[in-house]
């Protein structure tokens, strides 16, 4: 049993123990307080290093490739980012390699940063900076946005020529996927009292 | 209301914006900050300055937002002719070439969405600075769901980035990023960031205090 203050209307709520799997909702504004979610820490882990696995394949295998006839320009996941930076459009290209590459490795890094450590119980300098540095950037995560921008491509592109997905296509949208599990297995409650125990 | 029920703000606590941790508000001198025992976040009663901040943001996008749809986001250059194409352009490429639902996804992502999210942000500003009282559980409503649809905008962004790399290298046509995209980049980013300068709390503290 514990007092938490809903964050859309600061109405103040006593939260019982939940069983595993329930949301408690605010009874004033209808926002989701929080999920109580099982077995976060093993769950967490799991799928972080599922992504991590799949994160390397995405980068580093061929992403796009474009055929013509006999002409052929196969592109990886950072091609595009690259020639903005060479047209002199830095800003955009900065943008870009955040959004889809920078912000969900730092995601599943620092989720290993806090997971391993509450795993094996020791503890950790700077747990707490890294857990908010994670929580702020969660909105600027955008993988899922470049996968419907593929789409989009795609059929823009279909007059043209053929587009050939790679394997790297495919990791990218399993890692959607295998993060946004990760994400959803963390038990922000939990990591908070965590932390708290051993300051 | 209740008596039971409270906000943190009358019973003289604060939550932590980030773990959400109860703490009592300290009496501050002016230039002191009080930090969150827990996890070290700055703590605030509220978001500070959220309305001006608000305010500003979404004025600077509604700026930015004007070059974004009227200026080029890509140049083709194709056998040395070169076109170029606005958002409206590319949408109406779509519908002429019968991709019906191509052309609605980036409409609705790349015009549509920045607009909405201009309205509700200001109709949520001037219902908190006017003090009104109307379906605050609607106005939340409507703050959260500009939260969740924000990003989405970004879409034409990544459109244009895989469209260069595709295109270019040795092939017959080239596709460059035109001025727009540099707006329009701008345009998501403010408007996320105004979004999350707003304070919902604020819509709520106004029917906390009409009920005393």
């Amino acid at each position: 049993m514990h007092q938490i203050a809903c964050h859309e209307c600061d109405l103040i709520h006593d939260i019982p123990d939940m069983p595993g799997r329930a949301a408690a909702v605010c009874v004033r504004c209808g926002c989701i307080l929080f999920r109580a979610k099982t077995d976060s820490i093993n769950r967490t882990l799991a799928w972080t290093c599922a992504g991590l696995v799949l994160y390397v394949v995405a980068v580093t295998f061929p992403f796009l490739a474009m055929k013509n006839g006999p002409i052929g320009n196969e592109t990886g996941l950072l091609t595009g980012i690259e020639l903005l930076y060479r047209q002199g459009i830095i800003s955009l290209a900065a943008l870009v390699l955040l959004t889809c590459i920078v912000i969900p490795l730092i995601q599943m890094l620092g989720l290993l940063y806090i997971f391993i450590p509450l795993k094996l119980n020791v503890r950790t300098r700077y747990a707490a900076p890294v857990f908010r540095l994670f929580r702020h950037i969660k909105p600027w995560s955008m993988m899922e946005i470049y996968m419907l921008g593929i789409l989009v491509s795609i059929v823009k592109l279909a007059k043209m020529a053929t587009i050939v997905p790679g394997l790297a296509v495919f990791a990218f949208s399993l890692l959607i996927f295998v993060l946004n599990f990760a994400l959803s297995s963390v038990d922000e409650h939990m990591v908070w009292e965590k932390l708290e125990e051993t300051p | 209301m209740n008596p039971a029920h409270s906000s943190a703000r009358r019973l003289g606590l604060i939550s932590c914006h980030d773990c959400h941790l109860l703490s009592r508000a300290p009496d501050l001198a002016t230039g002191e900050t009080a930090y969150c025992s827990r996890c070290g976040e700055e703590l605030h009663q509220r978001k500070p300055n959220s309305v001006a901040r608000t305010w500003a943001l979404v004025l600077a996008a509604m700026v930015c937002y004007v070059p974004a749809n009227v200026l080029p986001m890509t140049i083709t250059t194709a056998l040395g002719s070169a076109q170029s194409d606005t958002i409206m352009s590319g949408v109406i490429y779509f519908i002429h070439s019968g991709s019906f639902a191509i052309a609605a996804v980036i409409f609705t992502a790349s015009v549509f969405v920045p607009f909405l999210k201009f309205a509700i942000l200001i109709y949520l500003l001037l219902t908190v600075q006017f003090k009104s009282t109307r379906r605050p559980k609607d106005r939340t409503r409507l703050y959260r769901f500009t939260e969740a649809i924000g990003r989405w905008s970004m879409l034409d962004i990544y459109v244009v980035t895989i469209l260069v790399a595709l295109v270019k290298l040795g092939f017959i046509a080239e596709i460059d990023a035109g001025p727009a995209a540099f707006y329009f980049a701008a345009v998501v980013v403010i408007t996320m960031f105004a979004a999350e300068s707003f304070d919902p709390r604020l819509i709520w503290d106004v029917v906390e205090d009409k009920d005393e």
